[in-house]
């Protein structure tokens, strides 16, 4: 209970004190010494939780459990390594002028403040409150993307604002036909918006309530989630922000969205005994793969391009926990793992890769390997590892979801491999020459912080190789509680 | 705001009487106080002008103003809730003001059509349910606050951008 004091206590210090300090130089050491002490505070409640199990904290109102405990730490983590590479990114963008002192000011604290409302979603036990927190992280992610204040990054944020703000008020409704539907079973008092609570009773709520509510919630968080009909904002707010923040969006707030997605689904079938919550998890996550790798080829923006390709994987984890059982709900854990590190890395090599070439047309970026080999090798193996080639841990989990499809739903699975063949094409194509071959790319007055890079692709890569008992355990024990 | 109050004076819960005293702070006066002041500081009273013309847009309006009643209908009567009848306004509402943020081409309509579509999401929590819990209810206001600042913001920028509100000049970005 302390250890959750501090996990989520010193982002939210941490956006007061760089409120106040985050326009000075020393404001990027600073950012990177609140997110090591949230890693550290998450560390410490994992181990916690692995010695004593489930926990509850503060009247019921947080609960951790092996389901999010992985999340905190994978969320405290990637926030930790952005961190780092955000230094001598925002240097950079310093001495370029697109940073003054106080959109440095309010980058940082924002940053802090996003990584709470995130940890907040994450540990609550209260539906109720994850909608706030998520609703909270659109309007700090809002401020992150257009701080660069320019037509188009003003374009990214408005779209983002609109979209995310009708889409995650269609699931305030859901969990406003949710409350209706505990509360003639729990009662008011009971705290009948407590996920354990719902999760307790959810064979005896009212299923006519809670397929509404169910659709409600799933196009609210599933346009969080960059599903495809809602899809529209995602790609232009990761082109138009910071590379920092492209590095967060797609490694965390998309987890976190899918991870509201997944405490929604267990309570829907446990209500209906029926595959619908799988079924629109199917369809919409097999349409996301498949119209995300056809726009993979059409793209020549580098970060809209990955940003599709978030798309795509985070379609596949969709339909992954669509499918359900404990393979699948497995498969789909990790692809969140790896894709989220691997992703984020990637982030980091392009963020270096578009400073040094001053643009982010991938037409312009040629020969990184000339001048910066690190940078180049960092993102020749982070596309490798996206795109599914096999030491890696995405590998893995498309193998497991590729063949648990063939078993369940052996119709989707020509689409899938048609889906990650496109894509394959369409990245592989666009990566090979910006990495080799002639060269116009200048170095840069300040070293790109390669250490986030490797280290997100080194733990891909073990995840692909070795996965470490704990983590194995945690994952079979969230799977199981999925059902499906 | 009133229905609210209505359920807390006929069912005798307290916490109805602060939400209630929220809303009133919050919609009533501060809100409409802030977009005021930046409409007049923006110079743009009175410019509706929306995307389709206005017989079509009533057509439409009615059309979904039956299917959110058709589809209250069954669950409202599950509902223990005095209010239970307003349920298909409250969805009403906030299909409407989902229209409204459609099919208006200028930036404060669709401001406008956030908040009533807030407002009727706030709607449906009192008239489905006795009100959500208190720390919900106060984090919602805080969202739907700190979200109108932002926009309010936006307007700003976005106007010293572009030099106009009309958001159709911000639809650079897409595929091509």
């Amino acid at each position: 209970m302390a250890t959750l004091f501090f996990v989520l206590g010193i982002p939210l210090l941490g956006s007061v004190v760089l409120a106040l300090s985050g326009h000075r130089d020393a404001g990027r050491e600073i950012n990177v010494a609140f997110s090591l002490g949230t890693f550290v505070a998450t560390c410490a409640l994992t181990t916690e939780v692995i010695a004593g199990g489930p926990l509850f904290a503060w009247n019921r109102e947080f609960y951790i459990d092996p389901l999010n405990v992985f999340l905190v730490t994978l969320t405290a983590f990637v926030g930790l390594t952005t961190a780092i590479f955000s230094r001598p990114y925002m240097r950079v963008e310093r001495d370029h002028g697109k940073m003054t002192p106080n959109r440095m000011r309010l980058y940082h604290s924002m940053y802090q403040l996003f990584s709470f409302t995130m940890l907040i979603a994450l540990t609550t036990n209260n539906l109720g409150i994850l909608w706030v927190a998520m609703e909270a992280a659109t309007l700090t992610t809002v401020l992150l993307v257009s701080v660069y204040r320019t037509p188009a990054s003003l374009e990214a944020a408005w779209k983002y604002f609109i979209l995310c703000g009708v889409g995650i008020a269609q699931a305030l409704f859901g969990t406003v036909l949710l409350y209706m539907a505990a509360e003639k079973v729990i009662g008011t008092e009971g705290g009948a918006l407590l996920w354990t609570n719902l999760d307790a009773v959810k064979a005896q709520l009212d299923p006519a309530i809670i397929t509404l509510a169910f659709a409600f919630l799933f196009i609210g968080y599933g346009t969080k989630v960059g599903l495809v009909p809602m899809h529209n904002w995602l790609p232009d707010a990761h082109a138009e922000g910071p590379t920092p923040v492209s590095a967060v969006l797609s490694g965390l707030l998309l987890n976190v969205a899918v991870y509201a997605l997944l405490r929604c689904k267990v309570l829907t079938d446990g209500a209906l005994h029926s595959q619908l919550a799988g079924q629109l998890m199917i369809a919409f996550g097999l349409l996301s793969v498949v119209v995300a790798a056809f726009f993979l080829s059409r793209q020549k923006d580098v970060k809209r391009m990955f940003a599709y390709s978030s798309i795509e994987h985070m379609g596949l984890i969709t339909f992954a926990f669509g499918i359900g059982g404990p393979i699948a709900n497995y498969a789909g854990l990790l692809h969140m793992t790896v894709h989220s590190l691997i992703k984020s890395g990637i982030f980091f090599a392009v963020g270096h890769a578009t400073q040094k070439a001053g643009t982010q047309n991938m037409a312009d970026i040629r020969g990184l390997i000339k001048v910066s080999p690190t940078v180049g090798w960092g993102l020749m193996l982070g596309s490798l590892a996206i795109l599914g080639m096999p030491p890696f841990g995405v590998f893995a989990s498309e193998f497991l979801i590729l063949t648990t499809a063939m078993r369940e739903q052996p119709w989707a699975t020509p689409f899938l491999l048609l889906a990650l063949g496109v894509a394959f094409a369409a990245v592989f194509s666009r990566v090979q020459p910006m990495v080799f071959g002639e060269t116009s790319v200048r170095p840069l007055a300040h070293p790109p912080a390669l250490l986030p890079v490797f280290a997100h692709l080194g733990l891909g890569l073990m995840l692909g190789l070795y996965i470490p008992p704990y983590l194995d355990d945690w994952y079979r024990q969230a799977a199981r509680m999925m059902g499906g | 705001m009133a229905a609210t109050l209505l359920v807390g004076y006929a069912t005798q819960q307290p916490h109805l009487y602060i939400s209630a005293g929220i809303t009133l702070l919050l919609k009533v006066i501060v809100i409409p106080l802030l977009l005021h002041r930046v409409i007049t500081r923006l110079d743009v009273r009175w410019d509706v002008e929306t995307l389709i013309n206005i017989p079509m847009t009533m057509i439409i309006g009615i059309a979904l103003v039956i299917f959110a009643f058709n589809l209250a209908l069954p669950i409202s009567k599950l509902s223990v809730s005095l209010a239970r009848g307003t349920l298909g306004i409250a969805l009403a509402c906030v299909l409407l003001s989902f229209m409204m943020m459609i099919t208006r081409s200028k930036a404060v309509p669709q401001v406008i059509g956030f908040l009533s579509m807030e407002n009727g999401l706030f709607f449906a929590a009192t008239s489905a349910t006795y009100g959500m819990p208190m720390v919900v209810e106060l984090g919602i206001a805080l969202d739907v606050l700190v979200g109108i600042l932002i926009l309010g913001v936006f307007l700003f920028h976005i106007r010293e951008q572009f030099d106009s509100l009309d958001i159709s000049h911000l639809e650079k970005l897409k595929e091509d």
